[in-house]
């Protein structure tokens, strides 16, 4: 198992599957909600043009949040090929 | 097991008996497509209102059964779940657990889903099951799920739910019938989908549940629903209408709550993963990936690989924007030219009508004016709400914000703050109705508060009438006279969002707002659906602010033709006698210091009416006769005001006055519509006398300081 990355740290385009949510918080339910759990794997697919916040394909769609919540949440990043 | 109507609004209810309509809700996630069915089942027959006492719309339809009865559809706020963040997931929530007493619990539930994204959307259907009403599934966009490679079998869906379930593309009005079929149905199955609450929280569950019953009294299955819910609802939003949780549930769940803390439990979590093992079991079943899904980006990937680029997202951004801003100034105002035509019209109708007199003056100065100040906002408050409809519906809306988000974060509120702010420019009032599609109430209220400060259109004239007072000739460069306009608009901007900054840190402080959105894929628009919006948003405009405005406009009418002056008077005195005249003297004291007088001040009185007002202010004060060409006009009034002086023979309207009057009217709060429309969307007084007293306050203060330090420095 490689180390564990935050999802903010994940390149565009590198894929990863997420690790660890934090418990608390009323962003982490909602992401939760919408399908992004540990165990659900995720691809970060563009940062905005100022640099926050990000995309991420989720369960077939596409999902934006800000850095400072992704920056909580761990991810095993795929293998690279 | 299944479920009748209840006798009374079963279809063939016995003459004699009570007759109420089957009430229907229609739920689902943001963006898949529901309004497009709500549209497609009710037709035109759809009334919009308000939930009593929040700012949430309330959409009802009456649409028809196969058979021709009329059944009674609410179309709820999308969500997500219904966990409610916002005021108006909260106001699903509370529909369906038959929390609001203005609203009657639902009979029926119709579930829409995007058949596209099947797992997510089922998140909100497996809550719903939980509730124990009878309901329909709707799995839309089969035919964008069919492109997309997935092979939904919708027979074994059905069988696995135990519910109806419909496929149906809502867009192409496809299994439609199938649905009214469905609905139709005296009876329906309930749902026998069972699955097991996680064994770390199943005591509590039942816990809150006898006591929901036994202390809220609640029915079992609501009990158990809702049971659940109070375990993913932290932060719960409560809002108007909803009945609150009795003290003895509400110290279960608190002590639970402790219980897992200590322990290290996740219980939301918890939650949330068994209800999503349990949809994984079914879609598992249910859906098959036929063919090779992954095959390259999507056509939505491609695009926004174009419209959230570095520099071509703002190339594009710029130019839609661009392109709605110059829309709202240039083509309303062909419409507003024949809002102001036949206003003309039907006030020459009835001048022949009426002899002169009061009564004369009263319903064409006073009302039929009043009338025209609400209308004339219409063409602007279309044309952006067109704009908004189609920017929404296609998808690009959520580009805009994910776009602006970094920039709007610098004062607190997030990207969905940028569009409301915009528009501003053009008129603070749909700018302030489009503030709607901010979820957080505290970011959505800071929006409005601020939103005036941009220079709207109606302040034009006044920042042209100024500019040309300051430098009358040619032959200043043209340059100068544009920069010293845009110095007045990016004050503006720079007003609004220093106030954004500071009402965030200090009055409205909150939770930084989240940034957690779908960026849905890009569709076609359904011009429709966009279009029955816009007209819902102008009717809404003139049914709750209309009438406002247009009390207040009779109100500034009889300020400033009352009390009259014996008939020899010209119009200069007249104004001059009136409350509005007098109303210039008792402000004087106030506006001195800025080195404004009375004159101004009846000017800056009048405006409140609009702010473009004053130019015609000036004009009967310095009695500028009327030419009819517009041009002349404009110069004779700029060579009035120039000549014009203060009793001690030196001129009135200096360039720092000037200058600090343009200042006056990019702060100042002097727009009674705006306060009218702030009113209700605020519900209630509070807030629009705030920002009356902050925005006039703060602009005070500024010329205060100009005017000051200006004549200390000897201008």
């Amino acid at each position: 198992m490689s180390a564990l990355l935050k999802l903010s740290e994940l390149a565009v385009n590198q894929s990863g599957t997420v690790r660890e949510m934090p418990k608390a918080g009323v962003a982490f339910i909602r992401l939760r909600e919408m399908g992004l759990m540990a165990g659900t794997p995720v691809r970060l697919v563009r940062v905005a043009p100022l640099g926050d916040p990000i995309e991420i394909k989720v369960r077939g769609y596409s999902l934006t949040l800000r850095k400072s919540e992704a920056a909580e949440i761990l991810v095993e990043p795929a293998a690279a090929n | 097991m299944s479920s009748k109507l209840p006798s009374h609004i079963a279809p063939a209810a016995t003459p004699g008996t009570p007759s109420r309509q089957p009430v229907y809700a229609l739920v689902g996630n943001p963006n898949c497509g529901k309004s497009t069915l709500f549209n497609a089942l009710t037709g035109l027959k759809q009334k919009v209102g308000n939930y009593p006492g929040v700012t949430v719309e309330r959409k009802v339809g009456t649409a028809y059964t196969q058979h021709g009865h009329p059944l009674t559809l609410i179309d709820l706020p999308g969500t997500y779940s219904l966990a409610a963040r916002s005021p108006d997931e909260a106001v699903t929530r509370d529909v369906l657990l038959g929390r609001r007493a203005d609203t009657a619990m639902p009979d029926r539930i119709v579930c829409i889903v995007d058949a596209t994204n099947l797992e997510r959307n089922l998140y909100l259907v497996h809550q719903i099951l939980d509730l124990g009403r009878p309901v329909i599934l709707v799995l839309n966009m089969m035919d964008l799920a069919r492109a997309a490679g997935l092979d939904i079998r919708v027979a074994r869906l059905e069988k696995e739910l135990g519910i109806p379930v419909i496929a149906c593309e809502a867009s192409k009005g496809t299994g439609i019938i199938d649905l009214k079929l469905a609905m139709s149905r005296p009876e329906l199955p309930l749902s026998r989908h069972a699955w097991t609450v996680p064994a770390a929280i199943a005591t509590a569950v039942s816990e809150l549940q006898a006591s929901l019953q036994d202390n809220d009294k609640k029915p079992p299955l609501i009990a158990r629903a809702e049971a659940l819910l109070l375990l993913t609802d932290q932060d719960s939003v409560r809002v108007a209408g909803s009945t609150p949780l009795s003290a003895r549930t509400e110290e279960i769940l608190r002590g639970w709550e402790k219980r897992w803390e200590t322990e290290g439990t996740d219980w939301a979590g918890v939650l949330v993963n068994a209800r999503y093992d349990a949809i994984g079991e079914l879609t598992a079943e249910v859906v098959h990936t036929a063919g090779d899904l992954a095959a390259g980006p999507s056509a939505s990937d491609r695009i926004d690989s174009v419209a959230t680029h570095p520099v071509w997202g703002w190339v594009v951004l710029g130019s839609i924007m661009a392109v709605m801003f110059l829309s709202i100034f240039t083509f309303a105002g062909v419409p507003m030219g024949w809002i102001e035509g036949l206003m003309a019209t039907v006030s020459g109708w009835v001048s022949a009508l009426l002899p002169e007199g009061e009564l004369h003056d009263l319903i064409i100065d006073g009302g039929l004016a009043g009338i025209e100040g609400v209308i004339i906002f219409l063409p602007q408050i279309l044309i952006l709400f067109l704009f908004i409809g189609l920017l929404e519906s296609t998808g690009y809306m959520a580009r805009a914000a994910f776009i602006m988000d970094r920039l709007m974060s610098k004062v607190g509120l997030n990207g969905r703050s940028f569009i409301p702010l915009l528009s501003s420019y053009a008129c603070a009032i749909p700018g302030i109705m489009a503030a709607r599609t901010i979820e957080q109430p505290k970011d959505r209220l800071v929006t409005i508060l601020v939103a005036p400060f941009m220079s709207c259109s109606a302040r034009l004239p006044v920042y042209l009438l100024l500019i040309a007072a300051i430098m009358p000739t040619d032959e200043v460069p043209i340059g100068t006279k544009v920069g010293l306009m845009l110095l007045m608009y990016a004050l503006g901007t720079f007003g609004a969002f220093g106030f954004a900054w500071l009402f965030k840190k200090t009055l409205l402080r909150g939770a930084p707002p989240l940034m957690i959105m779908e960026l849905p894929p890009y569709r076609l628009p359904r011009l429709r659906d966009v279009f029955m919006q816009m007209v819902e948003r102008g009717g809404l405009f003139i049914k709750r602010a209309g009438t406002v405005i247009f009390a207040l406009s009779v109100v500034l009418w009889f300020l400033a033709s009352y009390p009259k002056v014996p008939d020899d008077q010209n119009d200069t005195d007249a104004l001059a006698h009136s409350y509005a005249g007098r109303a210039g003297h008792v402000i004087e004291p106030a506006i001195a210091p800025l080195g404004f007088d009375w004159r101004i001040g009846i000017g800056l009185v009048q405006s409140l009416a609009a702010r473009e007002v004053f130019n015609s202010a000036m004009s009967v004060i310095f009695a500028v006769e009327e030419t009819g060409d517009e041009d002349a006009d404009t110069g004779h009034l700029r060579d009035a005001i120039r000549a014009a002086e203060r009793p001690d023979g030196t001129p009135l309207f200096t360039p720092l006055i000037c200058l600090n009057l343009m200042i006056f009217y990019v702060f100042s709060m002097q727009c009674i519509s705006t306060l009218a429309v702030v009113k209700r969307e605020t519900n209630g007084w509070k807030w629009p006398l705030f920002q009356l007293g902050y925005m006039t306050g703060f602009a005070w203060l500024v010329c205060l300081g100009v005017y000051q330090v200006g004549t200390a420095l000897g201008f």
